[in-house]
Parts: structure tokens; sequence; C-alpha cells
């Protein structure tokens, strides 16, 4: 293999572990908004009721939750394409 | 093509086998219900026949599964199928706490019992982002093989070694002990028998197939423990609601809640953050339960008391307890190891979305459970008279799980044998028993209440400062029921007014939960010593039918000391399963990150980071449960890898900085990890376990 096609290879995978990352930090942006800042605000989110739930109690309880699946599932999604396009599919 | 032929016809299999279990399973419950309601069999008979069926199942799939290959021994052959390495994960995640205390502990918590549904899911975000994935590639059999290869050098293995005997075996204790009290309460076996039998449905499984066998059987108990969580509830809502969605329905429950709080006066209310001290309850319960009054030292603050009244309605120790628990949960040894047993990297993501998505079914369940339950309780149970509670109420008081500490309960009771609730109170003076008339008996029929003045009062036989207007008119007030939170599931059956065959079906549930956990742990505690310990760092020459013996003789010797420290029944291990969470946050969270995304961490960093993350996290606990005092921002000692953490991080990076950078070897470890396909050589030998690493390993 010659040194001008390992140098490409090096900066594809370059490339590749940096979109990783920023997807990584996204997302886990939008865990800890998810997971850490309602509790903050509980009280004034407790007073907006919907459907019998108030909003601070329901992050806590199912929201969040909710949003947690979502996120898994994507950067599955988002990686298996990256993945793809990297030409990094494995078997 | 072949490979992929072979493995969808596998799929379709699996999903056609288990697609007639579930119906299979649900068609048997209908037929023994119908027995029950129409033919009148007997309740032992069926606690029997589901405790007995479901573990003669589970024996069946383990020795269907028995290997002799040490992949499929270790990591289930690395081909479960991401949906059912979801599933897999999910029982052996999902424990005897999660099914049976888990909506007792939001029952009687409330808001601040959300920490725990919040931490023990949204850990799996970050094992699915920064943990799985690298974990798959990686690629071979335990996670001290992962600490060994990338920090160099077998002392960080046996350390990592070490940390995860300890945990596992703190956890799998509990599990064994909740087996024990399942089959105990519902086919009235002594405890000890209980464990027993329990302890041996578990060996028949992974003693003979290992990862291998524990994966199908696990499989097989989520499916039984999902079934049997969701048919109570959606039963107990249909009853208040009639609409049978109780995980939609119960913000109705919520606000009759509130409205019952406000009517009958409860001063802390269930929608109410932040106004319990979370574990200091739980050290009361604890050492109550080993009958132990805590030492004057060990004071347990009482959080109407001002002094300790400080920190509450600040959120910090919610979020820090949540932390711990999400860190924790992303660190423990029997989870990650699942995410070797998938067929590729690909699948090992998707699999975390499936195990949480299963999970989920059970967590976002949970509230809904709990919040029926408690307005049930509030509406038809506090506020009646006690002489005509529902029928549940008082089956539930006989076996203790409940108590209704009103004093005209009294009336009768043998004066040298008084319940419990109110023996405590003779003992601490604030109940003062006079047998007036010397019949040995209490006698409170037909008294009126007198105001002793002075804050004491007396009625009957009875007088002190706990005999007041409200405890002896006859109601039942929020404070005079006292309700143990594992009652909550196991007694929602009755409450919804269902046939016995539910409950086993509950009972059959909390077995499967408990056993397919167990399961996970022993392999993780079996394979640290033979593979570790032993294969890794002894005898790296031993032959592979010498490390499978090894290994299923360390699952029979695991077992045996799990159910020894079983016995006696300690409390204080299910406050050691929760300090496992902030320990597994503070040893294994920040270095198995940082090895992953920072390749200039190396061994003695980490070495350091453990040591000094342990240290701190072990001192905070140790001096808030001992002084509850001595807090920062009132975060008690389930939160103290709050500290512990930012410990390690900074020690893993300051020593690494200030000693050499790792091996060009390991380096390129640290690449081969981030990349799915780049360079599969090295990894399949490394993971084949057949050959010995090349490099990086050693």
């Amino acid at each position: 293999m010659s040194t001008q096609s390992t140098d490409a290879r090096q900066q594809r995978l370059e490339a590749y572990w940096k979109a990783n990352l920023r997807l990584i930090v996204t997302l886990l942006i939008i865990w800890f908004a998810v997971a850490y800042i309602p509790p903050l605000f509980v009280n004034q989110l407790n007073t907006i009721v919907i459907a019998g739930f108030p909003l601070g109690y329901y992050m806590a309880s199912q929201g969040s939750l909710i949003v947690f699946v979502v996120l898994i599932f994507y950067y599955a999604f988002r990686m298996n394409r990256l993945d793809d396009e990297f030409g990094l599919k494995d078997k | 093509m072949a490979v992929s032929t072979t493995q969808s016809t596998f799929r379709s299999r699996l999903v056609r086998n288990y697609g007639l279990f579930t119906i299979g399973f649900i068609i048997f419950s209908l037929i023994l219900g119908g027995l029950e309601l129409f033919a009148g069999l007997p309740t032992a008979a069926i606690g029997w026949t589901f405790l007995l069926l479901t573990m003669a199942l589970y024996a069946v799939v383990g020795i269907m599964s028995r290997t002799k290959v040490l992949d499929e021994y270790y990591v289930a052959g690395r081909n479960v199928p991401a949906v059912f390495n979801g599933m897999a994960t999910g029982a052996d995640w999902m424990s005897a706490a999660s099914f049976i205390s888990m909506a007792g502990t939001l029952w009687a918590l409330g808001y601040d019992g959300l920490g725990y549904i919040m931490g023990w899911t949204g850990g799996y975000v970050l094992l699915a982002l920064l943990f799985a994935p690298y974990i798959r590639k990686f690629g071979q059999y335990t996670i001290p093989d992962f600490v060994g290869a990338r920090f160099g050098g077998n002392n960080a293995r046996v350390v990592a070694a070490i940390a995860a005997i300890i945990v596992s075996f703190t956890y799998v204790t509990a599990q064994v002990t909740g087996v024990g009290l399942i089959m105990s309460r519902f086919v009235g076996v002594p405890y000890e028998w209980g464990v027993v039998i329990g302890l041996s449905g578990v060996l028949v499984c992974s003693f003979l197939g290992g990862m291998k066998a524990v994966t199908w059987t696990q499989v097989a108990q989520y499916i039984i423990l999902i079934i049997a969580y969701l048919i109570p509830v959606t039963f107990l809502a249909v009853k208040l609601t009639g609409v049978p969605l109780p995980q939609f329905t119960y913000g109705t429950a919520l606000q009759n809640i509130t409205r019952l709080e406000t009517e009958q006066n409860i001063p802390l209310g269930y929608i109410t953050p932040f106004n319990e001290g979370l574990s200091n309850q739980s050290a009361i319960d604890s050492a109550k339960q080993i009958g132990v009054t805590p030492p004057a030292a060990v004071r347990i603050p009482d959080p109407a008391q001002p002094e300790l009244g400080d920190w509450r309605g600040t959120p910090w120790n919610f979020l820090a307890l949540t932390l711990c628990l999400m860190l924790g949960t992303a660190g423990l040894p029997h989870i990650l190891i699942r995410f070797y047993t998938v067929p590729s990297v690909r699948e090992s993501r998707m699999s975390v979305g499936w195990a949480l998505f299963f999970i989920f079914l059970l967590y976002f369940t949970a509230p809904a459970y709990a919040a029926f339950s408690r307005w049930e309780i509030l509406q038809n149970v506090v506020g009646q008279n006690v002489a005509t509670l529902p029928d549940w109420a008082n089956n539930w008081a006989k076996t203790g799980l409940l108590s209704i500490q009103d004093n005209t309960k009294l009336e009768g009771a043998d004066v040298a044998k008084l319940p419990t609730w109110a023996a405590t109170r003779v003992a601490s003076g604030a109940l003062v028993v006079t047998d007036a008339n010397g019949n040995g008996k209490v006698d409170v029929a037909g008294a009126t209440f007198q105001d002793l003045g002075d804050g004491k009062g007396q009625f009957g036989e009875i007088s002190g400062s706990s005999v007041t207007a409200a405890s002896t008119d006859g109601i039942l007030q929020f404070p005079e029921l006292n309700i143990n939170p594992d009652l909550i599931v196991l007694s929602t059956p009755e409450i919804a007014g269902l046939p016995y065959t539910v409950a086993a079906i509950v009972a059959a549930g909390g077995l499967a939960a408990a056993l397919s956990t167990a399961d996970g742990l022993l392999v993780v505690i079996a394979s640290a010593i033979a593979h570790d310990v032993y294969f890794r760092t002894i005898n790296p020459r031993a032959t592979a039918e010498r490390r499978m013996f090894l290994g299923k003789a360390m699952i029979l010797v695991a077992a045996a000391f799990a159910a020894l420290a079983a016995l006696p029944r300690l409390a204080l291990i299910s406050q050691m399963v929760a300090w496992a969470f902030s320990l597994a946050a503070a040893s294994f969270f920040p270095i198995i990150l940082l090895g992953i995304f920072w390749k200039r961490a190396n061994g003695p960093g980490a070495i350091a980071g453990m040591i000094g993350g342990l240290a701190v996290t072990i001192f905070y606990m140790a001096m808030n449960y001992v002084n509850p005092a001595f807090n920062v921002l009132g975060i008690t000692h389930l939160g103290a890898a709050v500290f512990g953490m930012p410990v390690n991080f900074l020690l893993t990076y300051i020593v690494s900085k200030m000693t050499a950078e790792p091996s060009k070897e390991i380096q390129e470890l640290v690449d081969h990890l981030r990349h799915p396909v780049e360079d599969d050589e090295l990894m399949t030998s490394l993971a084949s376990g057949k050959t010995a690493p090349a490099h990086g390993a050693e």
C-alpha cells in the first residue's frame, strides 16, 4: 500500500471519527437537557397540566424516557448510515 | 451470501419459537384462570403450577443450549440478533428490585422516586453513545479484558476483575434473597428452601450453557416478566377509569391523589418535589429489617427536623442521585458484556436501543402502577373507618407488610404481646398501657378521648403523647398507615379484585426477573475468576477444556457463596446494591470513557484515577452514613460518586500527562476500536480467544 493511499485512508477515518464525535456531543446535550433541566424548574412546570399530568412530574416519569429511547435509535440509524457512507460496512 | 441466509433462517426460527412460547404462556394462563373460576382449583396448586412450570421451561432452554465451545460459553457464539439481545439485556437488567420494589418506591416517595426511573433508563443513552459499539468492536470475553488490554498490564486487569466480582456478588446476593422471598410468599415453602430451589433453577441454565444458555433463557424470562407486570395494572386501570391504558391515563390518578391529599391534610404531597431524605428512609428500613435500632452515632434524621430541612426543596440530592445511577448503569459489567454477544458493531448499536425499549415498557408503566395504587389507597383505605376497610387491606395487614396504627386497633390486644408498632411506641415512652382491670388485655372499647394536657391524652387503658383525638377516632389517617413498598406490586391483583391466577403470574414474573439477573451475574463472577485471574494472569497456557471446567466450577462456587450470604437475609445488602452504582460510576465509568475517547490516557493514570475516585466516594459515603449532618448541598451517601467521579477524571488526566504516553500498540488498539471494520484481522485474532493476542493485550 502506497504512502499516499495510507494518508488518504487516515484522513477518511479521521473525518469519520469527527462526524461520530459531533453526533455524540449533540445527542448528549439533548440527553442532559432532558434529564437535568426540568428538575430545576419542576415547580414552575407543574403549574402546566396536560391531560391530568403536571408537566414537571411527567418529564421525569415518562417524558425523558421517551426521548432516551428515541436518542438511542436515532444514533444507531445515523451511525449505521455513516458507516455506509465511509464504506465501513461490517459483515 | 450463504452466511446471511443462515442468519436469517436462524432469526425467523427464533421469532417463531418465542412467538409460540408467548402464545402458549397466555393460553395456559387463561386455562388455569378458567379452572380457578369455574372448577375451584385451589390457590396453592395454581402457585406451584406457575412457578414449577416456568422454572421447568427455563431448564429446558438451558439444557438445549448446553455447550462446550468457549465462544458460546462466554459470549453466546456472538450471533444473538439485536432485538433478542435487547430482550436478554432487559431481563438481565431488571431484577427483583425493578419488578417488585420500583413501583412501591414511587408510591412512597412521589416525585423524588422518579430519580430511579430516569437514572436507570438514562444510563442506556451513555451506554449506546459511548460504550457499546466499542466494547463490541473490542470483542473479547470480559470487561477486565478491556481494562487490561487498554491500560497495558495485568495489574489493571486484576483490579478490574476484583471490582467486577465485588459489584456482581452484592448484586447476586440481593437477587437470591428476592427468589427466596417470592418462593416462600407464594408457594409457602420456608425461605431457606426457596433460596435452594431458586438457585438450582439458576444453575440449570448458567452451569451447562454459560452465556449461550443464559441469553436464550433471559429472552423467555423477559417475555414472562413483562406480561406479568402489565396485566394487573391494566386491570386496576380498568377498575378505576374504565380505560385499559394505565400508562396514558394515570394523569387522572395524579389529579385525584392531589385532591385527596388536600382533603386529608397530608403535608408532603406526591407531586411536590424534593421533600424526602431518600437514603435516610432506606437506612431506617434496612436497620429495622435486620432488627437493629440504629446506634446513637448513626443519627437518622427526621425530614421534618429543621436542622436537615435546610436542603429540602433544593434539587441537588435528586440530581446527584440521578447522575450516579446513570453513570453506574453504564459501568456495570454484567450489562456491558451483553454487547459482546451480538454479531457486529451495527447490531450492537441497535441492540442498546432495543434493550432500552424493552426496559422502557416496564419503567414507563411503573409510575402508573404507583399512582393508581396510591389513588386506590387514599380513596378506599385512608379516611375509612378501620372496622370497615376493604378485604385486601385486612389480608395484607396479617402478613405484616401493611400495618394500621390507629389506637382503636389495640382493643383486645394482649398487653404482653402488642403489635410491633405499638411496642415501639411503648419502648419510646410515647404510649403507656395501664391494664387497669388486670385482664391482660388492652380495653379501649367504648372509651372516649380525654386531653390530659402537656400534649398527652388518655383513651381507656392507654395514655401518652401518641394518644390523640385523631389516633383514637377509629378513622384511618394517612400517617397511621404504614405500607412496605414491596406490597404495591404484589397486592395490586387483589386491589383490582382479580383471580389468584393473576397473583401467581405476578409471582412468576418476579421470579423470572430475579433469576435472569442472577444468571447474568454468576457468569460475570465465574469468568472474572476463570478467565481474567486464572487464564489471563496465572496460567495463559491452560487448555480450552480446563478453562471451561474451571468456569463451570466457579459458577457453582459463586452460587454457593451467594446462597450462604442470602440466608441471613441482611437488609444491608439492598443498601450495598444502591452503593454499587456509585462505586461503578466512580471507578469504571471514567476510565472506560477516557480509554476509548482519549488516546493519551495510560495505565498509571487509570490506576490512580480508579483508586482516587473510589477513595473519595467511599469516604463521603461512610461519613454521611454515620453522620448525615456531614454533607455537601444535602447530597446523601447514595449520590457520593458525584464527588468521586470528577476526582477520577482529574487524576487520570494529570497522572497520564505526567507519565509516558501509551505504547504504539495500545494507541493502534484505540484506533481499531473507533472504526467498525478497519483492519479486522487483529480483532478477529483477539476475539476468537483461540490464539494468544498478537499484541496490546498483555
